[in-house]
């Protein structure tokens, strides 16, 4: 149910439904696709990402001189979280083959595929094992399947979406390998949507020539996370689970080579060495970083830890000065604002309709661009509404989907978004849903080759954590195909690495000479990183804290 | 902004005054708690926040996830913060996709009294008896589905008399379905053999090698599959 004043606006949906309706039915595009030209000049005046203050120039690392998202920015140019001298290097806590950082859908993908290596790992994460956005993501994952398709369509698509900044590389191991990541999964018992024949059902999205996504329901993270926790359980004697564990710092040797991580109890507040011959950074995305004070569609974990650690280290960063705004999440109610709306929800028909119920925008744009529209909709053309908490929002038509695919489509295809919006007295087979950007992805990250090898001997990253497949826009369905396409690569490739390289002696010289570098650029901050964990508590609690110490966020 | 009126919650069974409008989880962080147990996507699909609460004047025991179940006022809740289960280790490759394998890895499971706590517990509102009783019927395909939207938060797990763990034992279902009973279709295995063969290297090199302008040309010329209606849906 939503408030009085809305309801005028939602009047004119519903009259402009029929019309709609049969536009849709139509088959004609429902609304013009803009052309290059068009859609560079919404990006320019309204994706945030071109807004001037949101990146500015690093002054200290590998990307010194560079442009990095200002959030981002400000915690590489943080002090770390614990004195260096304190460690006794020369006994490590924990000595392993492979050090897994951080326990989503590429760290659980890399221990499978070390464990077939023969190789012994430990996942330290920050959270529970499955705490991640892999979990989450509703939509499902790309691969060129379909008779029609083909890893030629799927590689331009994927170029294309990223402004044709995405390393050749990447995209090429991602297309190839797709096809190759769904049989992987189904063998380990993921239940994809199929068909009678068996065939896997494809639906086509924002960017996309050719239908492409597969799914389970929209549980398609939940089904493969699950599947993949419940296999690297199955494997005690070879990966050993640490949670509530994340790492602080990486460890070098000698000879520079990454050496494993310095690990924090997050219940006890111990600090633990754990040595590895080599390391897998997997720790996801920076959504909890609120971005330009946006709402987010992350978990309550992503913050941004690996790239932070890495880049003390010395890794390089690609595309940090990118990231990606989800153009529908929830605005309304305010308790689920930034809750993620799937793409699924348009890809079936869902419509993005003005306070007037007007179609502005063609419903599959490319997300940065669908974002800007919508973004231009309500602060240039006035066309959006204001809720009472003061945030803007567009309709998105869901209730002309099981008009368009059939009645019970909806509640069959999205029981997960069907149950949230419940939960708040929303029913989306009757009522459009409320919806704005938000914060959704980190298109960059530590920079990689296919082999998800970085500048740093001894350190692989795979999955969000990483930077260059998707150049500076990421496509529907391919993040879940980035962590397993290369959260296996870095498992296989660490894995070989790990049985021809020995960890030397352990070293934290390049903290202390990073926090040189801070001093000798003249940054003053009391920011601490990596930053673990968000801090939600309102000014007046933390008001009457006299004696609570915080430590960044962290009280 | 709007003034939103303040209710009394109990947490842990101390009285703090939180807006109406919040989430339990808002509430714990409005009252001043930091998370790190108990706290985990914040959407409803990762199962971290199972919370157990009552109300005044209401004998039956309520249990919802915290990230997306609203405070009532008087509510007096507590958190989970870690459902211990027992999570035994199998091959999958060696087991059968019917009831044997259940019988192998969950033996509990035909230790249900069909009481129906479990269903009355779960907050996704699944038949989680009836996926039990499907096992114990050897219809695995049954429990797969009917399990399917479980997010593991174990709160039936915590109620059953049987003292079975019903998440570990639907998601054996569905890895078994997924594994051996979903049907193959071809164009999977032949698309594999296609890139095995290397078929589409040639095309996919020549446009990491092309020059921008001409990939930029290619790309926006590119021809677009029509509507968007599911391919071989039925």
């Amino acid at each position: 149910m939503y408030p009085e004043y809305m309801q005028e606006s939602l009047k004119k949906i519903e009259k402009s439904r029929p019309q709609r309706l049969k536009l849709a039915k139509s088959g004609e595009p429902i609304f013009s696709i803009m052309s290059a030209q068009e859609r560079e000049t919404v990006l320019k005046k309204f994706h945030p990402d071109y807004k001037e203050t949101s990146k500015r120039t690093i002054k200290v690392g590998p990307n010194k001189g560079g442009l990095i998202t200002a959030q981002v920015a400000d915690i590489l140019e943080a002090h770390p979280r614990v004195n260096i001298d304190n460690f006794n290097l020369k006994q490590p806590d924990y000595t392993t083959d492979l050090l897994i950082i951080g326990g989503g859908g590429a760290g659980c993908a890399a221990a499978i595929m070390a464990q077939k290596e023969g190789i012994k790992s430990i996942i330290a994460t920050k959270l529970r094992t499955g705490d991640a956005n892999s979990m989450m993501s509703q939509g499902g994952i790309q691969a060129a399947v379909n008779p029609q398709d083909s890893p030629v369509w799927h590689y331009l698509d994927t170029i294309g979406g990223g402004h044709f900044d995405n390393k050749p590389e990447l995209v090429q191991a991602a297309v190839n390998d797709a096809p190759l990541v769904i049989d992987w999964l189904e063998n380990l018992g993921v239940i994809f949507d199929k068909d009678k024949q068996g065939e896997l059902r494809a639906l086509s999205f924002g960017g996309y020539s050719r239908k492409r996504m597969l799914s389970c329901r929209d549980y398609t993270g939940m089904a493969i996370m699950r599947t993949l926790m419940d296999e690297v359980k199955n494997h005690p004697e070879d990966i050993t689970l640490m949670e509530f564990f994340p790492a602080v710092e990486l460890l070098l040797d000698e000879k520079g080579h990454c050496a494993g991580a310095v690990v924090y109890n997050l219940e006890t507040r111990e600090y633990f060495t754990i040595k590895a011959n080599a390391t897998i950074i997997s720790t996801g995305g920076f959504g909890r970083l609120h971005i330009n004070g946006y709402d987010t569609t992350n978990h309550y974990g992503a913050t941004c830890d690996g790239p932070v650690i890495a880049y003390r280290a010395g890794a390089r960063l690609l595309y940090m000065d990118s990231v990606q705004y989800h153009p529908t999440g929830a605005a309304y109610p305010e308790q689920i604002a930034g809750f993620l709306v799937t793409e699924k929800v348009r890809g079936a028909g869902g419509q993005v309709l003005n306070k007037e119920g007007e179609i502005f925008v063609y419903p599959k744009e490319p997300r940065d661009v669908e974002t800007a529209a919508i973004i231009r909709e309500c602060m240039e053309r006035k066309m959006g509404i204001k809720d009472h908490y003061g945030r803007y929002g567009v309709w998105l038509d869901s209730p002309i989907i099981n008009q368009i695919q059939g009645e019970g489509f909806i509640e069959r295809e999205y029981p997960a978004m069907v149950r949230q919006f419940k939960r708040f007295n929303i029913d989306m087979t009757k009522e459009p849903l409320f919806v704005f950007p938000t914060l959704h992805y980190q298109n960059g990250g530590v920079e990689i080759n296919e082999k998800c090898e970085t500048n740093i001997p001894g350190l692989f990253v795979a999955g969000e954590a990483s930077g260059g497949l998707h150049g500076r826009n990421r496509l529907m369905g391919n993040s879940i195909l980035d962590y397993n396409v290369f959260g296996r690569r870095a498992g296989m490739y660490a894995g070989r690495y790990a049985k021809e390289h020995k960890a030397g002696k352990l070293s934290l010289e390049h903290v202390k000479r990073y926090q040189k570098q801070l001093k000798s650029a003249g940054i003053e901050t009391d920011k601490i990183s990596p930053v673990l964990l968000p801090d939600y508590t309102p000014e007046p609690v933390r008001d009457r804290q006299f004696t609570a110490h915080y430590e960044g966020t962290l009280r | 902004m709007e003034q939103v009126k303040k209710i009394t919650v109990y947490i842990m069974g101390k009285a703090y005054k939180v807006p109406a409008d919040q989430t339990i989880m808002g509430a714990l962080e409005y009252a001043g708690y930091q998370l790190v147990r108990g706290v985990g996507c914040r959407e409803g699909f990762c199962g971290s926040c199972a919370t157990i609460y009552r109300k005044p004047g209401d004998y039956k025991f309520h249990m919802a996830p915290a990230c997306s179940t609203l405070v009532e006022d008087q509510m007096y809740l507590s958190q989970i913060p870690f459902v211990p289960t027992d999570k035994p280790v199998y091959n999958i490759e060696k087991l059968e996709p019917d009831y044997t394998a259940f019988e192998k890895v969950f033996p509990e499971t035909f230790r249900c009294v069909a009481c129906n706590t479990c269903t009355k517990a779960c907050p996704q509102d699944l038949e989680v008896m009836d996926y039990i009783q499907a096992i114990i019927k050897n219809n695995i395909s049954e429990c797969a589905d009917l399990s399917f939207d479980c997010i593991a938060c174990g709160l039936c797990a915590i109620r059953c008399p049987a003292e079975m763990v019903q998440h570990n034992i639907g998601l054996l279902s569905r890895r078994l379905y997924g594994k051996y009973l979903n049907p193959r279709g071809k164009n999977l295995k032949n698309r594999l053999q296609e890139i095995k063969e290397g078929k589409y290297e040639q095309e996919i090199r020549q446009m990491m090698t092309m020059d921008k302008d001409n990939l930029v040309k290619t790309y926006h010329g590119r021809d677009i599959e029509p509507d968007y209606r599911d391919v071989g849906a039925d």
